[in-house]
């Protein structure tokens, strides 16, 4: 397999963007992508999106080549991939096949979301479907009520507190202030969550990732052309995909995601390293709890000691491992499509050296963490300065 | 608008009556009709009458409410285990949000769950609710 290396990165503004349609957002982050990575467009020879539903949130299905089209890539091939909140991990797994294989050298892989367009309500119902439809929806379940029957039986099984999970929101908004893309630029308490109004007890309003518009797209390449784009390319190291019941009633232990443990064994394996030597990751906090059960199922802690993991600060920007200097999910903003590709572009950024007052200092190694729906899907990928 | 009716009625016995999927190579039970069992792959399913009794596995209470439930008000959501195993997910009704447990015994409840539109067809199936009786409650 050829090796794959990331030579430009685009981002949005994440937020409310009243001021701009699906394919605006999309454009503008493909386009400082292309430039980030000195590349004309007539280069890029297929595009990758992510987009879990533009046709719930915006009335268009078929984004992919309209996308492909307001970008001018002309007839290139144009790929849309759909694994709800994990859909541009996927898609970038998907584009990092299709260069390893030697069908493409050069590819623009992107995602995008525009959810302001509906109100809250809708927004909630169009998330369920990243679940069960006829199983779990149907008699009622959200994805944050989901999220929610994981957070009780954890707290019941290893003692795991409110508070700590609190813990995870406050760091992310922290983190967000650094980050002048991130839609929650302010800091919060552990009280304040806690004094929030309930969406699905016992997880509070400022224990949810937030509904977002915003876009995300990088060019991948070949590693042996990378150096004809940038002085810094970043080489993908690992990668790692698995899937699991797509209702959470069907599995055996509802506080481990199988499939985080899964693909993380894959993504270390191809990358040869251990959970010890990543120096910063972007995990999928789309909710509080599932940030504390990833540090666990990760292999960054014990299995139950995640709680702890945040309490003691060790996924601090300066701690053991830096977790979401982004803002994450929760704060950098969530729009559903776009989010594993933002995910890749803050490693990018940190691996460069390029993240500013968020910077984690000497970082070799990173990786991300995306997920869709209850964790039926998982997506995980390792990047390093060096090649393997 | 496409209508649902077919959907609901292919659901519906099952989700009155609370059939379940029964695998005769391995003994895994699910809710809903599956014709490959996700645990062993074996073909040899069959339709088996789920224990209508069962306990709370996980439970949360919804406040913020999805769109097709505007008006309903909280309310409880499980992961409810029935007695041979088998787990689904089930509103908990006849219960404050403040008395839900887990382990807390319960039992089927056959109820409204929705409608298509203000004139459409309504929607069926299981609720679960706690066992009051002493004759019902399940030992340990």
């Amino acid at each position: 397999m050829r090796e794959v290396a990331l030579v430009g990165v685009g981002m949005t503004k994440f937020g409310e963007r009243w001021d701009k349609q699906l394919r605006d957002l999309f454009v503008e982050a493909g386009n400082e992508a292309l430039k980030d990575a000195n590349m004309g467009r007539d280069e890029v020879q297929a595009l990758f999106v992510g987009n879990f539903s533009a046709g719930s949130f915006v009335g268009q299905e078929h984004v992919a080549p309209l996308l492909a089209d307001y970008l001018s890539l002309k007839s290139k091939p144009a790929f849309r991939v759909e694994s709800a909140c994990a859909s541009s991990g996927m898609a970038f797994n998907l584009a990092c096949m299709a260069i390893a294989s030697g069908m493409y050298d050069i590819v623009m892989v992107g995602g995008v979301e525009k959810m302001t367009d509906i109100s809250a309500p809708e927004a909630t119902s169009v998330h369920t479907k990243a679940m069960d439809a006829e199983w779990e929806s149907f008699f009622g379940l959200t994805l944050p009520a989901a999220f929610a029957l994981i957070a009780r039986r954890h707290f019941v099984q290893y003692g795991t507190k409110p508070e700590q999970l609190a813990m995870v929101s406050v760091k992310n908004h922290r983190n967000a202030t650094k980050n002048p893309l991130a839609q929650f630029q302010f800091e919060i308490t552990v009280e304040r969550v806690l004094a929030s109004p309930i969406v699905s007890d016992p997880l509070h309003v400022l224990d949810c990732s937030p509904v977002t518009d915003g876009a995300a797209a990088v060019v991948l390449c070949s590693a042996d052309i990378a150096k004809k784009y940038t002085d810094t390319p970043i080489y993908v190291l690992g990668l790692g995909v698995a899937s699991d019941s797509i209702a959470l009633h069907d599995r055996p232990d509802i506080t481990t995601l199988n499939a985080v443990v899964k693909a993380s064994r894959q993504a270390y394996n191809m990358a040869k390293i251990e959970p010890k030597d990543v120096d910063v990751a972007e995990l999928h906090d789309s909710f509080t709890i599932a940030e504390i059960v990833s540090y666990e199922d990760l292999g960054f802690c014990e299995k139950g000691k995640g709680g702890l993991m945040i309490q003691e600060g060790e996924t601090e920007i300066g701690g053991r491992i830096p977790v979401n200097p982004s803002g994450g999910l929760k704060a950098r903003g969530n729009p559903i499509g776009a989010t594993g590709i933002a995910q890749v572009v803050e490693i990018v950024k940190q691996l460069r050296g390029e993240a500013g007052k968020r910077q984690v200092s000497g970082a070799e190694i990173g990786m991300t963490q995306n997920i869709g729906g209850s964790a039926s899907t998982c997506v995980i990928h390792v990047f390093g300065r060096q090649k393997r | 608008m496409m209508p649902k009716s077919p959907r609901i009625w292919q659901l519906a016995e099952r989700r009155y009556r609370l059939l379940g999927s029964k695998c005769t190579a391995c003994g895994k039970t699910s809710i809903g009709p599956r014709s490959v069992c996700p645990t062993c792959g074996s073909e040899k399913i069959e339709t088996v009458q789920l224990p209508q009794v069962g306990a709370v596995y996980s439970y949360t209470v919804v406040h913020a409410l999805p769109a097709e439930k505007e008006g309903y008000g909280a309310y409880i959501m499980a992961i409810v285990e029935l007695e041979d195993g088998t787990r689904l997910t089930a509103e908990i009704v006849d219960c404050e949000p403040e008395d839900v447990k887990i382990g807390m015994p319960v039992e089927l409840a056959f109820r409204m769950l929705g409608q298509e539109s203000e004139h459409g067809i309504i929607y069926y199936g299981y609720k679960f609710r706690p066992i009051i009786a002493q004759a019902h409650t399940k030992q340990g």
